[in-house]
């Protein structure tokens, strides 16, 4: 069931849902990096709810005109003029009043959100308002999509993919730097409201599919993911792209293999599948890595100093370190070096010994920078300077054993 | 009877100046909310120069460059930049912003950084073409940092990082150049190449002017000095204006004699 999902294979309107995911899935990924790198992530939301009251009025004003308010056109283009009043009202509570930006979108949104569902409840008295299912737009509702619709939102998620793609470096200069994209002469005002349009674009083509409540995953959750497999920002654009597309189109296609699954939040939990994948397994950034790396170097750091006590017939306190010794062939389950240990712990009792002259001496005050008690003094000084260090040491001494 | 003001705020720049000079200012006023920060400054930037802005913390060093720049707005005032409007002459100005201003684990390599530089190029559209690579690449080495083109930025030292924003205004290949303390929290090291740097861009006929903190440099790095408290102290060579007694204005005593001495200055 689940492969005839993803090959398409569940008839018109799963494969219509699905295609249309997918598109509208790039599309916020893509969008939403730009959001994410300026820092504006939850701007988006305050946006999507803002969608809902331009809804409900769209349907009511469809209505009034004797059209069919569930006309999906009239619908987005009334969302994206509330959408873009609710942007002006939280541009314009930050800049006019002392209102932090995280405070201005908590009003916009909830405020907006309240207008809306009151404006829902009033279509619900009315006569032609029952069968209305606005109420979709909350969660989204695949089960009735229509060919125009699907082909809305794949014109609608390419011209935004186009559009992001065309202001892709001024908004990466401008998000990296803002202060030298102004004295560049970008105008960074504008770049912002165009970041903003453009995921209110995707907010808008998105709300047929996942619904302006968890919209604002879709922009979000692919560029956090993405963040972790790479440093660079075109590539996290193109995974983050990935992730959004692939995301979407295995949510959609899984919600269409049993008829109560809602296509919207199956696409999210998807996207966090990858998300949490990413945050425990990526290479550099992610927590495993992390904690590995951490282990490693702890590691290092205990081996070194069990060198240096075999060295100075010292007896080993920490089981750690004598495991690690006992590992590596160096030492004896009850603490006594073998002749590799005794080698081993001979070199770096020399090398400490030669670091402090190395760190006494005015000359090597680069190369005493250097010493963290672990690096090799050969990968810091020639090895004329060794020699002349050792010279200064009066040779290699014998270590006790 | 004319009243004199205690502090000798020199001279608008004249016509001729507005019209020669790579950075003219006239009567610029800055302020955060209620408070100017820049109160009424006149600026006349002389070409082929080294200038120093100096002034204690919160006395408008870097409200002023933002406010040239136009990355602030001001109040009052009347900018000129080779004597056009500074909108005319975006491509001729390079700028080094403060290095505290940047998040810097955003995801982006030394190179990118750099290639920033080359927007006035590039535009929207254009490609990156192997060309501007070459270009990105000779910036990053007069800074003496090529082996670290691939790294992410968050991976620097604060010098680094300073010489990689440096080496983003060289891509600029601009005449005018503006640093907000390229010195402030580098090594020793970085600050031997800014300062080289600096000097080789004066000898190519470029103008330079820097926010600077440490008053002990100035005569050694700088030509000319720029003081500033709100309003514009004095302004002119390193020989004529940076005084005992221009620096007891700026800094209102809150410099300590002995330090002031240590300058070795001649007073009046």
């Amino acid at each position: 069931m689940l492969w005839d999902a993803i090959f398409l294979q569940l008839g018109y309107n799963a494969t219509l849902v699905t295609i249309g995911a997918c598109f509208l899935g790039i599309a916020a990924g893509v969008t939403g990096t730009f959001l994410f790198l300026r820092k504006r992530a939850l701007v988006s939301d305050a946006i999507s709810h803002a969608t809902l009251p331009g809804v409900a009025l769209a349907f009511i004003v469809m209505v009034a005109i004797g059209s069919d308010g569930r006309n999906l056109a009239g619908l987005l283009l009334g969302s994206a003029l509330s959408a873009w009043i609710g942007l002006l009202c939280v541009g314009w509570l930050t800049r006019q009043t002392r209102l932090a930006e995280d405070a201005a979108i908590g009003a916009v949104l909830s405020v907006f959100f309240g207008f809306g569902i009151v404006l829902l409840t009033v279509i619900q008295s009315m006569s032609s308002g029952r069968q209305a299912g606005l109420e979709g737009f909350l969660l989204g509702s695949t089960a009735g999509m229509l060919w125009n619709d699907a082909l809305l939102i794949l014109i609608g998620g390419a011209a935004t993919l186009a559009a992001v793609l065309a202001f892709r470096r001024p908004m990466e200069l401008v998000a990296f730097d803002p202060e030298f994209a102004a004295a560049s002469g970008l105008n960074v005002p504008r770049i912002d409201l165009i970041i903003m349009c453009l995921a209110m674009a995707v907010t808008v083509v998105g709300l047929k599919i996942v619904g302006l409540i968890l919209i604002v995953a879709m922009l979000i959750i692919p560029p956090v993911t993405a963040r972790f497999w790479t440093e660079r920002t075109d590539h996290v654009v193109l995974i983050s792209g990935t992730v959004g597309g692939l995301a979407s189109y295995l949510g959609a296609a899984l919600s269409a293999t049993a008829p109560a699954l809602p296509t919207g939040p199956i696409i999210v939990l998807v996207s966090f599948v990858f998300f949490a994948l990413s945050l425990l397994f990526a290479p550099n950034r992610g927590v495993l890595a992390a904690v590995l790396r951490h282990r490693r170097f702890q590691n290092r750091v205990h081996l070194r100093q069990g060198l240096l006590a075999l060295a100075q017939g010292q007896p080993i306190y920490e089981k750690l370190t004598l495991r690690l010794l006992t590992r590596a062939g160096l030492a004896r389950p009850d603490g006594v070096a073998t002749d590799a240990g005794r080698a081993r712990a001979a070199k770096a009792l020399r090398d400490e010994k030669r670091w402090e002259i190395v760190r006494a001496d005015h000359a090597f005050e680069g190369a005493a920078a250097l010493y963290d008690g672990l690096r090799e003094i050969e990968t810091v000084l020639t090895a004329d300077q060794i020699q002349e260090i050792d010279a200064r040491m009066g040779g290699p001494k014998g270590v006790s054993a | 009877m004319t009243l004199e003001l205690a502090a000798n705020f020199g001279h608008a720049p004249s016509a001729e100046q507005l019209e020669n000079s790579p950075l003219a200012v006239r009567g610029l006023s800055v302020s955060y909310g209620q408070k100017p920060v820049v109160f009424s400054v006149d600026m006349t930037v002389h070409e082929g120069s080294m200038t120093a802005i100096i002034g204690p913390n919160g006395a408008g060093k870097s409200t002023l460059l933002k406010a040239v720049l136009g990355i602030v707005k001001p109040l009052s005032g009347q900018t000129m930049v080779f004597g056009k409007s500074l909108k005319t002459q975006r491509n001729r100005i390079a700028y080094v912003p403060q290095r505290a201003s940047i998040d810097w684990d955003f995801p982006t390599r030394v190179l990118d950084v750099v290639l920033m530089g080359l927007y006035h190029e590039l535009g929207l559209l254009r490609r990156v073409r192997q060309h501007h690579i070459d270009k990105a690449r000779a910036c990053l080495e007069r800074v003496g940092m090529t082996e670290f083109a691939d790294r992410q930025i968050g991976q620097l030292s604060g010098g680094q990082q300073q010489r990689v924003f440096l080496a983003r205004a060289l891509a600029q290949n601009a005449d005018l150049y503006l640093l907000d303390e390229p010195f402030a929290g580098v090594d020793a090291a970085t600050e031997k190449a800014i300062i080289r740097v600096l000097k080789d861009l004066r000898a190519e006929g470029k103008t330079v002017v820097a926010v600077h903190h440490d008053l002990s440099t100035v005569p050694e790095y700088f030509d000319r000095v720029f003081m500033i408290s709100t309003r514009k102290i004095a302004e002119g060579t390193v020989a004529d204006s940076f005084t005992t007694e221009n620096l007891d204005k700026t800094y209102g005593g809150r410099l300590a004699t002995a330090h002031v001495d240590q300058l070795g200055l001649a007073t009046g």
